[in-house]
């Protein structure tokens, strides 16, 4: 009895391996841009590069612009799948599996060869490269990754729900808002995050698509790199990284919140 | 009255459906009906039906070697980040709980950070090895293969968590308890009721490595393309029809296995109902 005790079995060595390959592939990295962003042309440690940051009204505008951006494309895309996910979720659609397959597919379909047909159809239109293409082509592209999150929650929300509502007296666009709305509030949230960062680093989409007016951040880091200008694009990197981390915060308090409504409302 | 509006409702919700199905596949269908024809432009007068386009494209040297290459990088990648995820995921789920959560959070780092820093990243990395440690890496395949082992791992480890979680404990133990050793056990016991979440993970790794494009591209030498790389250049410039041969080859591929996928899953679902 004793025996079998002191050896637990705890294979934890397992996991060295990821461990050593995330230190060396991902700690060190991020590492690395911070070193290069304090880092000027001849080698010198120096703040300039932030300076610039803070002082290139180009880049700030072009910043506050792919903020706009992906508030915009998500916003749109947000208003599409909703809908889409809410038919697919409700009766009789919830009982055909090959339907809710059909919108999903486009995932596993390379992303520029999807570009590639959009842009063919969008000429076929008459729409021109620019702006609006710019946001068709975000909004094509990360439907499916908007749209799966909602519809797995919206298809598991109890029934019971709804039809205890309406057995109180709401009808049900008061149902809708009052119910279903806010329970299917963790699925958008989890869409939300799967297009609004992704969207700054998008270039290859606002590239092909649109113009100069549609340039997303990423786009000046890929150029920064392609000028071999290191300690600028790891300065612009940082600042970047900094809004990964302010948007993920954000995003754990709503879904904090909206946890912490749900509890209440079971234990009502 | 009531059956009326219902009945509205219920045509106003299949034109809805039917109307994004439309947006969505109308780009599609279009490519593979053009990549029948010369036409110059999709659209345009389609001519006679032709397989020239294919016959165009198994001559394209460039676009085959990035099909190659896209292959290749994503096979050999998912290969490894579906072992490496695997034996992590095992690895933590044995963790105490202070050391799984940091272990866990870090893992999660590539997932949500945005991908042109991952990319920029792993060029410094590459410099950095190179410039001051004196190592022989250069960008190209190797590069690429460990990059994208790299990216799709956290995806692998996402995929193998929750199946570990639900499995009974009790069996590893029987297993031991029987005199199997604790490798035998693993490899024999607990290793066959993972493969399924493997294959899902390497599935998963595998799109996600053939549908990257921004570290591919800061990561790639210049005479190295990917499907990614190969369409974004040819947008910009000047992009050969018979990439409606090879688009309309890869939908027809996805549209092929996920559909037989499916139908094997409600086959088997049938199957244990019955049981």
């Amino acid at each position: 009895m004793k025996k079998s005790k002191s050896k637990v079995f705890r294979p934890t060595a397992f996991a060295f391996p990821y461990i050593a390959v995330t230190v060396v592939f991902v700690i060190v990295p991020l590492i690395l841009v911070l070193v290069y962003a304090f880092k000027g042309a001849d080698g010198s440690f120096t703040f300039d590069n932030f300076a610039k940051v803070f002082t290139d009204a180009d880049t700030l505008s072009q910043l506050a612009k792919t903020i706009g951006i992906a508030a915009l494309s998500t916003v749109i895309c947000l208003l599409i799948a909703y809908p889409v996910a809410y038919i697919l979720a409700s009766s009789p659609f919830n009982k055909m599996a090959i339907l809710s397959l059909l919108f999903i597919i486009p995932m596993w379909i390379n992303f520029m060869l999807r570009i590639f047909a959009l842009q063919s159809i969008l000429n076929l239109f008459g729409i021109q490269k620019g702006f609006w293409a710019a946001i068709i082509g975000l909004v094509y592209d990360f439907f499916p990754y908007m749209l799966l999150p909602i519809y797995t929650v919206l298809l598991n929300i109890d029934k019971s729900y709804g039809e205890a509502s309406r057995d109180l007296g709401a009808n049900s666009v008061t149902t809708f808002f009052k119910v279903t709305l806010p329970l299917s509030l963790p699925g958008v949230i989890s869409g939300i995050s799967m297009m609004f960062m992704p969207v700054f680093s998008s270039y290859a989409i606002t590239m092909t698509m649109g113009d100069m007016s549609s340039n997303v951040f990423g786009a000046k880091i890929a150029t920064l790199f392609d000028l071999h200008n290191y300690g600028y694009g790891s300065a612009l990197s940082f600042v970047l990284l900094l809004l990964v981390v302010a948007v993920m915060f954000i995003g754990s308090y709503f879904s904090g919140r909206t946890a912490k409504t749900l509890k209440r409302g079971k234990v009502l | 009255m009531k059956k009326k509006s219902a009945s509205v409702w219920l045509v106003a919700r299949w034109i809805i459906i039917l109307a994004v199905l439309i947006a969505i596949y109308l780009p599609l269908i279009m490519i593979i009906l053009y990549s029948f024809s010369t036409a110059r432009s999709v659209g345009g007068d389609f001519g006679s039906f032709t397989f020239a386009l294919y016959e165009n494209l198994f001559k394209n040297d460039n676009l085959l070697a990035a099909t190659k290459n896209t292959l290749i990088i994503g096979l050999v990648s998912a290969f490894i980040s579906t072992i490496l995820g695997t034996t992590a995921a095992i690895g933590i789920h044995y963790m105490r709980r202070k050391v799984k959560g940091v272990v866990e959070t870090s893992s999660q780092i590539t997932v949500v950070n945005a991908e042109i820093v991952t990319a920029m990243g792993f060029f410094l990395l590459m410099l950095f090895l190179r410039e001051t440690v004196g190592l022989p890496v250069n960008k190209g395949m190797v590069w690429l293969i460990i990059a994208h082992t790299v990216i799709t791992t956290p995806y692998v480890i996402l995929t193998v968590s929750p199946r570990l979680k639900q499995l009974n404990p009790n069996l590893l133990e029987a297993s031991m308890d029987l005199g199997a050793g604790p490798m035998r056990s693993l490899l024999t016991v607990m290793l066959p009721q993972l493969a399924g979440a493997m294959v899902s993970g390497f599935a998963l790794a595998f799109t996600l490595s053939l549908d990257d494009f921004v570290v591919t591209s800061l990561n790639t030498s210049a005479n190295i393309d990917t499907i990614s790389t190969y369409v974004y250049a040819g947008l910009r410039h000047n992009l050969k029809n018979d990439i409606r041969a090879l688009s309309t080859i890869i939908f027809v591929i996805v549209l092929a296995v996920l559909i037989a996928f499916n139908i094997m899953k409600d086959k088997k679902a049938k199957q244990q109902k019955l049981k």
